[in-house]
Order: C-alpha cells, then structure tokens, then sequence
C-alpha cells in the first residue's frame, strides 16, 4: 500500500504546462487586457489629488444611501490619508473594482444558465464548490505560471475565488421569481428572453445585488493573498510588514483595508435596495393575497423593465 | 401570422380530445395503462396523472366552469389550453389551430392573439405601475405605447380602477390587484379568457361583486371564458356550462341545473348537497304549468266553472296574446255570475305576485310570502309562462326533484263548496246562455293549451342558452 500513490499533483502540473504550452499566446492577451484594465481604473483614481476622490466617493455613498454613510466615507478615507496609505489603498480599490467587475460579467450570466437549466445548475454547482473552497493561495500557484509576476495573477486568483456567490445568488433569485408571474409572462405571449428581462432579472434584482456585494466582500479579503504575487497595493504592504514584523505598518494597512470593505459593503448594500426617491419607505396597504416576493419587490426601479 | 387559417364562424373556441396530462418519467407506459382502465392511485409509483381522457368543446361566448377540489387536476387542465403545459395525449384546438406540437414561436403568437388569462395570485409584475401592467399583453403584441396607454387607460375605467394607473400594484388592495389581472387579459382584445382560480383568494363579498362584474363584462363584450373553481356556488352562478372534475377525469359535463338536479354520480351528488339551491335554480326552472287560466273574453261562468273543476279558489286570468291580467277569486265571481253580469272585468285583481322566468329562487321568498297565490311567471312581454306554487318553491329547495310530476300542485283550495257554485250556476242558467257557455268551456281549454304551448316555446329559447348578445 505505502508504494501506491494518486499522481493527482502530476497531472495537475502536466495540465498546467500543457496549457502553457498550447495556450500561451491567448493567456498574454489575456494578460494584457487584464493589466490594461486596471491601469485605466488605477490611473483614475490615483491622478486626481485625494480630495477629489474622497469628494467623489463621498458623492457615491451619498446617492447609494444619505448623508450619513456620505460623512462615514469621507471620514474614513481621510483616515487612510492620514497613515499615508492613499496610494495603496487607491491600488486595491482598483484591483477590487476590475475584479468584481469581471467576477459579475462572468457570473450573472452563468447563474441565469444555471436558473433556467437543472442540468447546467448541476454541472456548475460542484464546480462553484471546488473554486470556493480550495485554498485562494493555490490559485497563485498556475496563475503566476500563466500570467507572470504583477497585478494580472491576483485579478485572475480573486476573480476565481469571489466568483461563486455572484451566481449562486443569481440562480436562487431568478428560481425565487413567483412562478405565476413567469407564467403570466409567457400566457401573454412574452418569449424567453423579454421573461428574462422583464420579469425575472427586475425581480430578481435584490438576490442578485447581493450576490454582487457578496463578490466585492470576497475580492477584498483576497487582496492581501494578491500582494504577494506582487500586485502592490494594501496587500503588498501587509506582506511586508509581516516579513519586517512591522507591527505598526501592519496595523495601518490592515486598518486601511477594513475602512475601504466597509465603504464598499455599505454602498454596494444601499445599491441592492436603493429607495423610492422623495418617498419615505412605509409599510404597503396590507393586501389578502400573500406576497411572494417579499417586500422587496416593492422597492424594485420601476425604470429597470420598461422596453 | 400570415398563412393562419381563419377559423370559422361555427368551430368552437376550444375543443379538448382524449387530453391526458401525466407527470412522471415513463408517460407511455403510464398511458397505456391509463387506457386499459387503471386509476390514479395504481399509477402513484410512476407519477401523477393529473388530467385523463378529457373531451369537450367550450362554444363561443359562453362561461364553461371547471370544477373540482385541490388536486383535481382542474389548474394542470386549464394550463393545456393555452400551452403552457404540453399533453402528453390528445389535443388541443383553438380558434380552429390544433397547438398541440406547435413550435414555441407559434404557440406564442396564438397566445398573443387568442388566449390570455388571469392567475389566482394575480401575478401582476410588481415593479410596473397599474397602467403599465394592465398594457403588458398589448406590449408584448407590439401595439405602439400611445394607443397601448390610451387602451389600457379605456380598460381600466372600464374595471372601475379609472384613475389608479399610476399606482404600484403593492399600493392596491387584493380586489383590486385582480381587478388590474382582468383589465390585462381584457386589454389584449383575445377571444378567449382563461381564469385559473381568478377570484379563490379574495374575500367573500368582493368575490361576490367580481362575479357579477364578470358576467356583465361577458354580457357585452362577448368573450370566451374558461373558469376555474374549487367553489360549487361560484361555478353554479357563473358558469352557462360546468365540467366536475375529480381525480383527474371529468365526471360530469352539463348546466347548472343539470348537474343539480341530475348528478351524474355520488360524488356530484355529495358536492351539490351544500349548494345553494335557490342562488341556483330559477322561477322557468321549477314553474308548473299554469291549469288554472281563462281568457278575459270568456266571462264569469266559464271561470266559475272553471275553478269549479279543478278545486280551486282563484284562476289566472289572461287577455289577448295571452298577456297576464291579474286573477279572479270565486267568491267575486260567484258575485258577478249571480248579478248575472257578462264581462269578468270588475273581478279582476292584481294584487298577486308576479315574476319572471330567471328570477332565482332565493328572489321568489318574499313575494311567496306574502301572498297566498301562486306566484305568476311571465316573460318580458308580460306573457304568462307557468305557476309557482309555494309547495313547488320549497320542495325544489329539498332534495326532491324539481319535477313535481308526482306530488300533485295544490293550489289554494276552494273556498266556496262544489254544489253551491254548481247550483248557482244553474239557477242563472238561462237558454241563451247555454250555447255561450259551451263556448265558455272551449275557451277555457284552449287557454291551457295555449299556454302549454308558450312555455314550451320558452324551455327551448332556454335550452338553447342563448346568454350571448344574439
């Protein structure tokens, strides 16, 4: 028995140089497109002088949610002003963007494929299962092969952990939409796609919003990871602090990285349940007929449907 | 859209065949044993067959009722009509189109133009005002958004939900919401309307004033419906037709009163034993034949001996065209045979009650109370039909057939001995009366004929159920 063995960990690095043989060219583009991106978000954020951002930020939290979460943003990033993290931060901000941005793109679609099909939702389920759980440093191992040192394995590595909630949440929220309604949809003639549109992407749209959140949460707890395939940023200086055992640089860096997961959880929140305008939120007239949605239907954009 | 065959004026709105419906994963072999006679309990480890072997028409601008309880298979049945579920036998034509095995891209255009429904939960979108909502079929049939307002907005007021359009549905109350769930269906001008527990989850009374809203829409705007109900009382009000449904087989197929009066088995019987029957029945359903006539011109002798002969003590007294004047009682006329008067005229009273042939039952009470005649059934015209003597009011009521054939109509016993009225007669009797008064006689007998004859009349006009505007 002790000279038997599963080469599992061969075949995984025979795959990888199989794919790094015959793919090669594809995974530069991918490489380039990717680092492209997050020079354009980074540029961005990092060229205006502070105040702007902050201002801009503060202008964010404010349309997401009020005046409070305005003045707890501006508050806190001038805090990461102050311990001389800014740049850092604006580096992480934006691999956290370019990331989740691709995360959603990706994993909106596959959730509304995984909804409309039990076969796809069987397929993609252990699959989800197996990227959420496998330990996010693994990623790094293939991604700095394929995509070399910098910033590209860490997108790569965080969009493949955080990708799982964003289409978890999709499929349990298009399932989710009163089945009537869909049916209503299709008895008036509606086809597949205006349903999607229509009717079940609006009403799925909370469950869905909060599988985005989900993803950005997940995008942030990676960048740490990130930082030490070289993607800079927050993560870069952490890693340092914990090779120097710079207990104070670690503290500010990791502070900084909480003050920015709790900005973007507060507005990426507010965005999933955004209010009527100029309407206080009350209780609706108690109707006979159970609701099935739940009351969030009542807080959809009524603007999202319209053809 | 294009090579659709127009449907001809005499197909019907929807014809069902040998429509079997069976959730489960082996439905040949399901079918199979379906049709050498296995029930549905047998076929519980394979699946559930929910519809089996149903055949019927739904004719043109009537109410067809579906009725079962939970289970039944009544919501799998009423979703084959439009496609929504595909059989796994038999067929289904609409407007003349057999949609069974059409591809989706048709099916859905049929649907566009032919079928919409309205669901039990309403099932309005949530995120679209009231307006926008009741304008959804008429969007997807790709009518341009300024007639599709203004046609939505005619609907709505229509509905009687004029000025609410820009409301979310949440903001409404559920009568409401299912008033927004009708104005769609109407809005999108289908012949067919399909209505899947339309009004199970509201309550009584504005149940109550959604079926009358729906039989006066119906009444004007000619449309086809479907109805699905668990209710008996709703079924018997709405439908001109019901299908019982149980265990997935249709168990009996028939009007109202036929399903009342004449249950097909112990389970129909069962179900109707709780109805209302006097909501159901009407004044022509139950009426007896009015024995008890004379035409006005026959003159006081000839309702004296007419009463006389069948033992009562008034009799309908009717003028030309058989129209209904009023009733004469014998001791009036007893008064005017032994005054020697010759026209009825002075006897006639109209104080007796007086209604019409669909009048239900429950209508009838109070003016059976209040009178000790029987009560008078005549149509529009004022022409008498039939009687409905109160012992025939309540035994209808009973469990007892409606058909009184065997329990004799007592009407309001004489109240004047047979020999007095005999002697009276012929003390007054006088030669030249003689031969009038064998011409009184032929009167008498040919009012009754006649009057056999105009209810007869009516029954068919009846039968033919002719609820649609001609």
């Amino acid at each position: 028995m002790n000279d038997f063995r599963l080469p599992l960990g061969d075949w995984a690095d025979a795959f990888i140089h199989f794919i790094t043989d015959v793919f090669g060219g594809f995974f530069t583009v991918v490489r380039n497109i990717f680092a492209g991106f997050y020079d354009l978000v980074d540029f961005a954020l990092q060229t205006p002088p502070f105040w702007i951002v902050v201002l801009a930020l503060a202008a964010v939290a404010w349309l997401a949610k009020g005046w409070k979460l305005a003045v707890g943003t501006a508050v806190g990033l001038l805090v990461i002003v102050g311990v001389d993290q800014w740049d850092n931060a604006m580096s992480t901000l934006a691999l956290v963007l370019v990331a989740s941005l691709i995360a959603v793109v990706i994993s909106v679609p596959l959730g509304v494929l995984a909804a409309r099909s039990d076969v796809a939702s069987k397929v993609i389920r252990p699959i989800l299962d197996f990227m959420q759980t496998m330990p996010a440093m693994v990623y790094l191992i293939p991604a700095l092969i394929l995509f070399r040192v910098g910033v590209v394995p860490g997108i790569v590595a965080t969009i493949i952990f955080a990708m799982a909630p964003g289409v978890r949440l999709t499929e349990l929220g298009i399932r989710g939409v009163d089945k009537e309604v869909v049916e209503a949809g299709q008895a008036f003639g509606a086809s597949p796609w205006r349903i999607l549109r229509q009717i079940q992407l609006p009403l799925a749209m909370p469950s869905i919003m909060a599988g985005v959140n989900q993803v950005i949460m997940l995008s942030l707890s990676m960048v740490v990871i990130a930082g030490m395939v070289g993607a800079g940023g927050l993560g870069g200086e952490v890693v340092q602090s914990l090779t120097r055992i710079d207990v104070g640089l670690g503290f500010e860096a990791g502070l900084s990285v909480v003050i920015l997961a709790i900005i973007l959880d507060r507005v990426t929140g507010a965005l999933g349940t955004p209010r009527k305008p100029g309407a206080p939120r009350k209780q609706a007239p108690a109707t006979d007929a159970a609701e099935p949605l739940g009351p969030e239907a009542e807080r959809l954009p009524a603007a999202s449907a319209t053809a | 859209m294009s090579e659709t065959p127009v449907p001809e004026a005499g197909t019907p709105a929807l014809s069902v065949r040998r429509l079997t419906k069976f959730f489960g994963r082996k439905p040949k072999e399901a079918l199979d044993r379906l049709r050498a006679g296995a029930g549905r309990a047998e076929l519980a480890p394979l699946g559930t067959a929910a519809v089996i072997d149903a055949d019927f028409d739904v004719r043109r601008g009537e109410i067809f009722v579906v009725m079962g309880l939970s289970g039944s298979g009544k919501s799998t049945l009423i979703r084959t009509l439009n496609g929504l579920l595909e059989p796994t036998d038999g067929t289904v034509t609409v407007m003349g189109e057999t949609i069974t095995g059409m591809s989706p891209k048709r099916l859905r255009e049929v649907r566009r133009r032919h079928v919409s429904m309205v669901f039990q939960h309403f099932a309005l979108l949530p995120h679209r005002s009231v307006l926008e909502n009741a304008g959804y079929g008429l969007e997807i049939q790709g009518v341009p958004t300024a007639e599709r307002r203004e046609r939505a907005e005619h609907i709505l007021e229509r509905v009687g939900l004029g000025g609410w359009g820009d409301k979310m549905p949440s903001e409404l109350s559920g009568g409401m919401q299912q008033r927004v769930g009708l104005a769609r269906a109407l809005a999108s001008n289908t012949d067919i309307l399909l209505m899947d527990e339309a009004f199970s989850a509201l309550d009584p009374l504005i149940r109550k004033e959604m079926q009358e809203q729906l039989v006066e829409l119906q009444q004007e705007l000619g449309k086809t419906i479907v109805f699905i109900t668990h209710d008996l009382n709703e079924a018997m009000f709405l439908g001109d037709r019901i299908a019982v449904m149980r265990d997935g087989r249709i168990v009996q197929l028939g009007t109202a009163e036929e399903i009342l009066t004449d249950p097909a088995d112990d389970y129909v019987a069962q179900f109707v034993q709780d109805v209302d029957r006097s909501r159901v029945l009407t004044a022509g359903n139950v009426m007896e034949a009015p024995r008890a006539v004379v035409t006005a011109s026959a003159g006081p002798r000839a309702a004296l001996r007419a009463m006389r002969d069948l033992q009562t003590s008034m009799v309908f007294v009717v003028g030309s065209g058989r129209r209904l004047l009023g009733v004469v009682h014998d001791r009036d006329v007893l008064r005017l045979v032994q005054r020697g008067e010759r026209s009825l005229e002075p006897a006639i009273s109209d104080d007796h009650p007086v209604v019409s042939a669909d009048e239900h039952l429950s209508e009838l009470f109070e003016s059976a109370v209040e009178s000790q005649l029987p009560l008078a059934v005549v149509d529009e015209q004022g022409r008498l039909l039939g009687a409905v003597p109160r012992v025939t009011l309540l035994a209808a009521l009973g469990n007892v057939s409606s058909n009184t054939g065997e329990h004799a109509v007592i009407e309001t016993p004489a109240t004047i001995p047979v020999d007095v009225i005999t002697a009276t007669l012929h003390r007054t009797a006088r030669p030249d009366t003689a031969i009038a008064d064998a011409a009184d006689a032929n009167a008498v007998a040919a009012a009754a004929a006649e009057a056999a004859d105009i209810r007869a009349e009516a029954t068919r006009a009846d039968a033919a159920g002719e609820r649609s505007p001609a």
